[in-house]
Formats: structure tokens, C-alpha cells, sequence
């Protein structure tokens, strides 16, 4: 079986002015299966972000091949999205800014819809999924709390039946008590309905609950990569051992995280 | 012994109580964690601390001070002149946004010594060479070039360093500290729990931790007062607390936590170091 | 402009708010009395305001509450007819500059590249001169009119609209949303309409408001000098600028610059109050928009 989505020594530089080019995501390869959920760790600047927008087209590639169904994904410009494309999906980092605060929910629901025409879900289905009441679709953005809010970007991104569904730290803004509950509601929902997940954080501890397999990323590199007990009881790469014994754990125990 | 104790503390915005009667204690050398969801109060029990609580509100209650002199005075009752020469030199704080609380356009050194001269009467030399003290209290690699730096040539991590670096450098006897670490990548986390954990110990500060991690409040925080809607819900030993919560709120905070066995469990922590 | 882009969708509840700001009620009554004056005159018991007489430069009296000009027709009537004139030109002049300028700069923001640079550089060779230089430049090119003096005055003022527009359609276009918008597959044009527009559209409405006032005082300005309206209209610059010439008859000038003084810190007013209805940051508590 061919993977959905391959990414292929994909290269991502920045030009800036007066400096050196930038590369931030650097030959990196990487498949994701249907119906597969992959944790992609990393810290800030590591590149993980950009990674996520090539696959989604909004970063050219300098080099190397993002592949959706065989396809190559092409750098989204002025032209709409090529239709095979828009299903990949993504939820964002900031549900403040993830959602239009002129227009109805519902409205914005309904416009992913139509992406997915004949499969599209009922309205009421696709909140009931992400456990919010119908009547929050005749409702605008402002009236909802950051949680609630992703909930709807989730339902929004959802309603396009995605093939992909990418979180780009869709819990990095969230208050603790929400991230690992959003996290797993992203899993549940994605894979019902046969949706492969990639999920972007910089918590190793929320991403160890829900991917099947985790690929660690430093500076532009994925250093290792495997399934996710593996990667959490047995890490190989030096890096990815910082992080995790850098993680503090809730033990009541006081025991200061390792330093880097 | 010095610290804080806080008895009823009552804050109202318009006509909205944003703090519900608190009462803590957080003595000298102990770190209190305020643990909480946003708008559980956390962070305006810091700022009504320091003073520096929105204006327009209204506090009651009492914030009692002792800095190891012979009154212990409540800061609610102080004069704003009185207000202003506690804050900064015997309260300090640190925020959670470094970029945010360095000024940009002077060096760091200037940021110190400026600070340190003005409550302190130093020299210009003496107050050099306090900065470059202090730098190194807080580990900033190579303090004498650093004080000649200015803060877009650090990083977000060596600039809270900076950061608490300004705040001790009067050796206050209270430190605000309101989730210093949010911003930062785990592995500089790590290194800035360990120095607030070091300074507490040494110089016998007492810290008012405010994060909704409750990983960072197991590593370095004594006790955790767990808050919710302007009240403290549960306050206890770290230990208590979050291993046997006693209310439901704090039981669900925990529970709400991903599932975490240590990491890397095959690993013991002084390998991974 | 974040702030401004994730302002919540405005209520027609918050609007009473604006009209309790004493400032804003002048500004507003103000701009209802012109505005009823223009379009009532033809019934107001008014003298035919280009009926000449014999009573030439008289000063205010009972018969003429104004006086009269140096050919006896009635101030008071050609002031308040003058609203007719004024008014709904500003108004075109407004309108077209907010117009071309809001979708030149629309277009260079969100389009970016070659297309911005063509549009900008133009912008920048307008604001290069002096408005009411390059103003009369082109309407003495096109012949003394209002008409003219109206292409002319939209010809200097869209780069205005232009160059804020693009600041806003800048900002907002890298917004989450309208990325989701995107990869939804809207093209630029849906993209546009359905989530940029919206969300950028009250700075520019404030930006009109408080344009009017500008817009009326060179639009008199251009007359004044003998570049738009042309006699007998009564038109208020060109009564002031015929006025200045009566030096010893000061009521010819001073009523019709009381109504452009009047008009102008009305539109002012208005477009304040306006502004701070419209940015979340003054109008008080907006819920959600905080982390």
C-alpha cells in the first residue's frame, strides 16, 4: 500500500535580506498512512510549523516532493486550491485568529462543506462531534472561549472530509486542563472518519497520548523517528532524550526536569 | 521569619469580583505555587502583591509583609510613595514575556546598573561590577560581554535569566514569579526551574510561583494553592495536592492531565543529562 | 491591526453608545441640518438665491438677515442653497476616492509583487506634490467646473484610501482565517469578499467620515481660486472668494465659511465618536479576545 501523504526530502529556505539563506525544514521524509496519527515533536524554530504549511502548499519547496495520493502537492498561489488538494486540512495555533469574527458559525461550516459535496456531514453532526449543541452555528466567533473555539475549527476542518487533518500546536494555546482532552478529540474525530492525522506540538506529553508513531525534529532535521512507546521508553536519538527527561512530571514528587 | 501572608484578600473590577477572599502564607524560602485555568485570579493575586492590580479596582483585605524588621506592615494600608520603594526593591517580579520586559534600546548592563544604582546608591563601578555578579548569579554565559549586549542577541531563555537577574538585584525578600517558564521550550525550562529553585534556597526568598502547568508546580513548587473563580479551591504540600487531591475541582485538574508515566522509562535521568 | 481583525461582528446595541458622547450628537445634529437644508430648499421660504437686485452689498437687515452681494442677491438664501451644491458633491468626491482607492489598494495588498509596486509607485507620484497644487494642475487641464474640480480632487485623494487599505488587506491576509479560507479554495476574489473586506471595512469608514470635512474645504478651495463652480452658482468657496474681495462687506465671506466651518467640524466629530465605536479597544469590553 502506497502512503497518503509523502513527504520526500523535502527542503524549505527562507531567503533574508543581507543574511544567509535560512533553511528551515531540511531534506526531511516522512509517510503517513491512512488512517495513522503522527506526532510531530519539535521545538520552536525546529522548523515543524514550516513543514506543515508546505504540506498544505503555502511554502514552496527548494527542493524534493510533497506527495497526497501520488499526486504532488504545488505551491497554493492566487489560483483556488486544485479541488483534490483541499483535502488536506488544517487547525491552527490560535483559535482567536482560526475563525472569521464577521461571519456565523454555521456559515463558515458551510463553506468547508462545500468542499466536500456529496460526502459533506450535516451541520449538527459535524459540532455534535466536537461536542457542541446546533444551535452554535447561528452564533459568531466572539461568543466562544478559546476551547470552544478550536472545538469549531476542528468542526470546520472536519466538515471538508479531510483525507489529512494537520494540527499545526492546536493545543499550544490552551489551558492545561483542555490540551490533552482537544488533542484526543483531534485523534477520535480524524480517524472516524478515516482521516490520517498529523499532529504538531512542542509537548511531547500530550503527543505520546494520541500518535502512533512520533517523529522527533531539530533544527530543520527529523532526528528519529518510530512508533511512540518505542520513541517514549527508548529514545536513540540524544536529542530526543533531552527533551524528555527536560518534560516535568506531575508526580507531587519535586524532582527538577534534567537541564540541557 | 520574612514573607507573606495574605488574609482575605478581596480585589473588585467594576462590579465584577475578580478575587474572592484569599488567604495564603508564603514564607521566606519556600516556593507557593498558584495553580489555575485563565481567569481563576492567579495572576491578579500577583499583581494586587506588587501593587500593580488594574486601576479602578478596589482591594480589601490584608497582603501582611514581614521583611525581618519590626513591623510587619499591611501593603493594602501603604501610601503609593511607600508602594513604589518596596516594588522593585524588596517585591520584585518577573513576567512571563521576556522580550516584552526589556527595554529594547539599552544595553543590558544599563538595565542592571540603572536599576541597582537608583535603590541602591552605588558607584558606576561598583554598580558594574554588581551586574556582571549578577549575570553570573543567574548563569548568563560570559557576563562581561553580555553587559554589553542588548537583548534582541539573546535568546528567549538566557533573557529570563536577564530578566530574574534584574529582579534580584536588590536582594528582595518576595519574588512574583508569573508563569516565567510559558514561553519557553522545554529544555530551557528545565534550566530556568532549576535556577528559581537555587535562588529560593539561597537567598531565602519567598516565590510566588503562578503557572497552569501543574508539571512545572511538581518540580519546584513547596506548596500549591489550586484557584478557581477568585478562590483558593485547595492549598496544600506539593505532594498532597497533586498526588491525593482532596476536592473535586483539583481531582479533575489532575485527571485532565495527559497520562504520564515517567519518559523514558529505560532511561535513567543521569544518563539522559 | 490584529486587534482590529479579530474584532467581534458589531451589534447594533453598541450603537447607542456612540450617540451618548455629547461631541458626536453636535457632530450628528449638525450634518442632519445641512443635509435636511439641502434638500428642503427649494420649499424653505427662501428669495430666489440668484435673483438680482437694485440692494446691492447691504448689510444684515430684516429684509436680507444676511445681506446681500455685490449684485443684491440674498446671502442667506445662497448660503443655504449652497448645502445643495456642497453636499452631495463631497459626498461623490468621497465615495469615488474611497472606491478606487480602497480596491487599487486592495488588490496591490493582496496581490503583492509587480502589481503592488505599479499601484504604489503611482500612489507615491501623487503624494509626491502638494494636494491642492496637483489639484488645480488638473483641473485647470480640464477646464473650470465642479465636475472637474471633482475628477480632480479624486485624482489627489484615492491614493489616500490606497495606501491604507493595503496596510489593512497586508495585515489581514496572513490571519488564520482567511488561510482557512484558502485551503478551503477560495480564489482571491472570494477570499477578498468573504474574509478580508469585512474585517478591514470600519477603519476605512472612519477614515471617509473624517475625509468629508477635508474633501468640502478643498473642493471650496478649488472654487475659491476659480476652478470649480462656476457663477452664478452659489457654491460656498466661491462666495467666500468673492467675498474677500468685498473687504468692507464682511458678511459676504463670513456666512459661507461659517457653513463649510460648520460642516467640516460636524464630519469631525462624526468620524471620532465613530472610531471609537468601531475599535474594539475603545468601545469598551470585547469579550473572547483575550488569551
Amino acid at each position: 500500500m502506497t502512503a497518503r501523504l509523502e513527504i520526500d526530502e523535502a527542503t524549505v529556505t527562507y531567503r533574508q535580506p543581507g543574511r544567509r539563506s535560512l533553511t528551515a525544514v531540511d531534506h526531511v521524509s516522512l509517510s503517513l498512512e491512512a488512517g495513522e496519527v503522527l506526532g510531530l515533536v519539535g521545538e520552536s524554530g525546529c522548523g515543524k510549523s514550516t513543514l506543515a504549511r508546505a504540506v498544505c502548499g503555502l511554502e514552496p519547496l527548494a527542493s524534493g516532493t510533497i506527495r497526497f495520493d501520488g499526486e504532488p502537492v504545488g505551491k497554493l498561489g492566487l489560483r483556488p486550491r486544485e479541488s483534490r488538494q483541499r483535502r488536506i486540512q488544517m487547525v491552527f495555533q490560535n483559535p482567536y485568529a482560526s475563525l472569521n469574527p464577521r461571519r456565523r458559525i454555521g456559515a463558515q461550516i458551510e463553506d468547508a462543506r462545500a468542499v466536500a459535496g456529496r460526502d459533506a456531514a450535516p451541520v449538527e453532526r459535524l459540532l455534535e462531534q466536537v461536542g457542541l449543541e446546533p444551535a452554535v452555528a447561528r452564533r459568531y466567533p466572539y461568543e466562544f472561549s478559546g476551547g470552544q473555539r478550536q472545538r469549531i475549527a476542528i468542526a470546520r476542518a472536519m466538515a471538508a472530509a479531510p483525507e489529512v487533518l494537520i494540527g499545526d500546536e492546536p493545543i499550544a494555546s490552551l489551558d492545561a486542563s483542555l490540551q490533552a482532552r482537544i488533542a484526543s478529540l483531534m485523534r477520535d474525530v480524524a480517524l472516524e472518519q478515516g482521516a490520517s492525522l498529523l499532529f504538531i506540538s512542542h509537548d511531547l506529553s500530550v503527543v505520546r497520548v494520541i500518535a502512533d508513531r512520533i517523529a522527533v525534529m531539530q533544527a530543520g532535521r527529523i532526528v528519529e523517528e518510530g512508533p511512540t512507546d518505542r520513541v517514549w521508553s527508548d529514545p536513540r536519538h540524544p536529542y530526543t532524550r533531552r527533551l524528555l527527561a527536560a518534560i516535568p512530571i506531575a508526580d507531587g514528587l519535586g524532582r527538577l526536569p534534567a537541564e540541557a | 521569619m520574612s514573607g507573606l501572608r495574605i488574609e482575605d484578600l478581596r480585589l473588585t473590577i467594576g462590579r465584577s469580583e475578580v478575587l474572592k477572599g484569599i488567604s495564603l502564607d508564603a514564607p521566606g524560602g519556600v516556593i507557593t505555587g498558584l495553580a489555575g485555568e485563565s481567569g481563576s485570579g492567579k495572576t491578579m493575586t500577583g499583581l494586587a502583591v506588587i501593587g500593580l492590580q488594574p486601576a479602578g479596582s478596589r482591594v480589601s483585605g490584608t497582603i501582611a509583609f514581614d521583611d525581618g524588621d519590626a513591623g510587619v506592615p499591611n501593603l493594602l494600608d501603604l501610601s503609593p510613595r511607600a508602594m513604589n520603594r518596596l516594588r522593585g526593591r524588596r517585591i520584585a517580579m518577573v513576567f512571563q514575556d521576556p522580550t516584552a520586559s526589556l527595554q529594547p534600546m539599552l544595553s543590558i548592563g544599563t538595565q542592571l546598573t540603572d536599576h541597582v544604582r537608583h535603590h541602591l546608591h552605588l558607584d558606576k563601578r561598583a554598580a558594574a561590577a554588581r551586574a556582571i555578579e549578577l549575570l553570573e548569579r543567574v548563569r548568563v554565559p560570559d557576563p562581561e560581554n553580555a553587559v554589553r549586549r542588548y537583548p534582541h542577541q539573546f535568546s528567549g531563555g538566557q533573557l529570563q535569566r536577564i530578566a530574574i537577574a534584574i529582579a534580584i538585584a536588590c536582594d528582595p525578600a518576595v519574588l512574583i514569579a508569573d508563569e516565567p517558564t510559558t514561553a519557553l521550550d522545554v529544555t530551557v525550562q528545565a534550566g530556568i526551574l532549576r535556577l528559581l529553585r537555587e535562588l529560593t534556597d539561597d537567598l531565602g526568598l519567598a516565590v510566588l510561583l503562578v503557572t497552569h502547568d501543574l508539571g512545572v508546580m511538581s518540580a519546584v513548587a513547596d506548596t500549591v494553592a489550586v484557584m478557581r473563580f477568585g478562590e483558593v479551591v485547595e492549598h496544600g504540600s506539593r505532594y498532597q495536592v497533586i498526588r491525593e487531591p482532596r476536592t473535586e475541582y483539583a481531582k479533575e485538574l489532575i485527571a485532565a492531565l495527559p497520562h504520564t508515566p515517567a519518559p523514558g522509562a529505560g532511561v535513567d535521568d543521569e544518563e539522559a543529562r | 491591526m490584529t486587534a482590529a481583525a479579530i474584532a467581534p461582528p458589531r451589534r447594533r446595541m453598541r450603537l447607542p453608545a456612540t450617540w451618548r458622547r455629547p461631541l458626536a450628537l453636535v457632530g450628528a445634529a449638525v450634518i442632519v441640518i445641512w443635509v435636511l437644508i439641502s434638500v428642503l430648499a427649494p420649499v424653505l421660504p427662501l428669495q430666489d438665491p440668484l435673483h438680482q437686485s437694485s440692494a446691492v452689498l447691504t448689510p444684515p437687515s430684516a429684509g436680507h438677515l444676511l445681506g446681500t452681494d455685490e449684485l443684491g442677491r440674498d446671502v442667506l438664501s445662497r448660503t443655504l442653497w449652497g448645502a445643495q451644491v456642497s453636499l452631495p458633491l463631497a459626498v461623490v468626491l468621497v465615495l469615488a476616492s474611497l472606491v478606487i482607492g480602497s480596491v487599487l489598494g486592495a488588490v496591490a495588498g493582496y496581490i503583492g509583487g509587480i502589481v503592488d509596486e505599479v499601484i504604489m509607485r503611482i500612489a507615491d507620484l501623487v503624494f509626491a506634490f502638494p494636494t491642492i497644487i496637483l489639484a488645480m494642475v488638473v483641473a485647470a487641464a480640464l477646464g473650470p467646473s465642479l465636475t472637474n474640480a471633482v475628477i480632480a480632487l479624486t485624482f489627489v485623494n484615492w491614493p489616500n484610501y490606497a495606501r491604507v487599505m493595503r496596510a489593512l488587506v497586508l495585515g489581514a491576509r496572513g490571519q488564520e482565517y482567511v488561510i482557512a479560507g484558502r485551503l478551503l479554495g477560495s480564489g482571491p476574489f472570494t477570499s477578498l469578499r468573504r474574509d478580508v473586506l469585512p474585517n478591514v471595512a470600519s477603519p476605512m469608514l472612519v477614515l471617509a467620515t473624517l475625509d468629508f470635512g477635508n474633501q468640502i474645504l478643498l473642493l471650496s478651495g478649488l472654487s475659491f481660486l476659480g476652478l470649480g463652480a462656476v457663477p452664478p452658482t452659489p457654491e460656498w468657496g466661491s462666495m467666500v472668494g468673492a467675498g474677500v474681495q468685498q473687504f468692507s462687506s464682511w458678511w459676504l465671506a463670513t456666512f459661507p465659511g461659517l457653513a463649510i466651518f460648520s460642516v467640516v467640524v460636524g464630519f469631525n466629530f462624526l468620524g471620532d465618536a465613530l472610531r471609537d465605536a468601531l475599535d474594539p479597544r475603545t468601545a469598551g469590553a470585547v469579550q473572547g479576545t483575550t488569551v
